[in-house]
């Protein structure tokens, strides 16, 4: 592989980056042995530990964990997608009167942590903490999704919506039938991406003390006793990693698609005053 | 109205500790994530490899297990600190220096070739061509960028709230407890707090990120 940022290794530099690869490869390595080394003395590794998932109590709640986790996120993409259509209409109307405070709306929703929405949710309105996470994440993923589908209206041609209302489109009509359409369609990889954000939120619901993959660790830690925490921590983290790693790889294998199918391929356009990932 | 007048002070307190870990965790995470961009390029393979798996492991965590991580399980480990706002330092630096990475990486992408190519032929070594040729242009397009991940990190920091950390969502959680007749205003006052500092910076994104459109 070559770059343009330097020349091609010759042999002298090949040999000290080589030199220079397994001494790093050792530091990390030492690191890592370190690191293992101070786990095996507090027992960590004492097989005793880890055969608590050999009961299937404990795969239970971890089942029971993943299970809130992604209902929660489920429900609360379903039903933040086409609010956030709807904002974004709101956004981009042509009726100052609806577009002014729209974006008011939307700044302040996305300037909130969404902890704090869900915070506010379940005291203010005494709900479950199911509904307020579901509440938090759909109130903030709602005006990304706004934001992300309006970029990608406004990445389209100007001729679009210029050729719909010179064929007798009302406005609502070319937006709707022509520009929305192939707007989402270009920015479906930054949507899966934010869905990629959305689940990944969930595990904030913890802090809201919602059943989700995390307080399930809590839960197991607490009443199987401390020494059990870092092996059910360990194997929760990384099922909640690799959950997140399969639908970002959704997200890549999207945009590959995507710039090979949609006409115009998909847009690359930075959102203007949203986090490019959270 | 009134719980957030009587509690200004507490605010105060978390408004200031959301800034100052804000800003420790934000500083940190862009010498980080700078020098994980730089070892993504670099002609080395391992320093490659190793940029590319801690960026794209970090990246899809959840923030709340990376607090968990730093404020539970490290202890357990032998790390210890005095104060939790460590561990929330180093989550949060941790967490966002992946984001910063991601980010220069594409500005460094976006930086024409001929420019390389100008920096090489003249005699330039890799060190020097990321330095002063390359780094300068791609720092100065993803500032828009840069800002929106300050931006998610200020947001972020929230959570520490969660892990005994008395910022200005820790403390507005307080408050609620304190005030259950008032719970709606006091944390209509959190929220205000945080706006202080987003809405501000998102500005800023927006009038750089149009300056810098019409320099390219």
């Amino acid at each position: 592989m070559s770059s343009v940022l330097y020349d091609v290794p010759g042999p002298k530099a090949r040999r000290v980056s080589l030199i220079g690869s397994i001494i790093g490869v050792i530091v990390i390595g030492g690191l890592l042995v370190l690191a293992v080394m101070t786990l095996a003395q507090q027992g960590i590794f004492d097989p005793k530990r880890w055969a608590v998932f050999q009961l299937p109590e404990v795969w239970a709640l971890i089942a029971a964990g993943i299970g809130a986790t992604l209902a929660a996120a489920a429900v609360a993409a379903v039903i933040a997608f086409p609010l956030g259509l709807l904002l974004c209409l709101l956004r981009i109307s042509d009726n100052a009167w609806v577009r002014v405070p729209t974006r008011v709306v939307l700044e302040f929703l996305r300037g909130m942590p969404v902890v704090l929405m869900m915070l506010f949710v379940l005291l203010v309105f005494a709900t479950s903490s199911f509904v307020a996470v579901v509440a938090g994440l759909v109130l903030y993923n709602s005006a990304i999704f706004a934001e992300i589908i309006r970029a990608g209206v406004q990445s389209l041609p100007k001729g679009q919506r210029e050729a719909g209302l010179a064929i007798g489109l009302t406005s609502f009509q070319s937006r709707l039938t022509i520009e929305l359409p192939q707007a989402i369609r270009r920015m479906l990889p930054s949507l899966v991406a934010q869905l990629v954000v959305l689940l990944k939120d969930t595990s904030l619901g913890y802090i809201v003390a919602y059943g989700e993959l995390l307080r399930a660790v809590q839960v197991m830690a607490d009443f199987l006793g401390p020494q059990y925490l870092f092996p059910v921590f360990f194997v929760a983290a990384a099922i909640y990693i690799a959950i997140d790693l399969a639908v970002s790889r959704l997200a890549i294998w999207l945009e590959r698609r995507g710039s090979k199918r949609a006409a115009g391929g998909v847009a690359h356009v930075p959102v203007a005053g949203i986090p490019a990932a959270k | 109205m009134d719980v957030i007048i009587e509690n200004l002070p507490q605010y105060w307190d978390g408004f200031l500790r959301t800034l100052f870990l804000s800003l420790v965790s934000g500083i940190i995470a862009l010498i980080f994530g700078t020098v994980l961009a730089a070892a993504r390029v670099s002609p080395v393979a391992a320093l490659r490899g190793f940029s590319m798996v801690y960026v794209e492991i970090v990246r899809n965590t959840p923030l709340t297990i990376a607090f968990f991580f730093a404020a539970v399980v490290l202890p357990r480990l032998g790390v210890t600190f005095q104060q939790f706002e460590v561990a929330a330092i180093i989550a949060l630096s941790a967490y966002t220096a992946a984001f910063i990475a991601e980010a220069v990486r594409s500005g460094v992408n976006s930086v024409p070739v001929g420019q390389a190519e100008a920096a090489r032929s003249i005699g330039m070594k890799f060190s020097q061509v990321l330095s002063l040729i390359i780094l300068p242009q791609a720092l100065r397009t993803v500032i828009p960028p840069l800002i929106n991940i300050l931006i998610a990190l200020v947001k972020n920091s929230s959570v520490a709230g969660a892990f005994y950390v008395l910022e200005l969502f820790g403390q507005g959680k307080q408050l609620a407890n304190a005030n259950g007749d008032a719970v709606m205003w006091v944390l209509v006052g959190v929220a205000f707090f945080y706006l202080l500092i987003t809405i501000p910076l998102g500005y800023l994104a927006s009038v750089v990120e149009r300056k810098v459109a019409i320099a390219r």
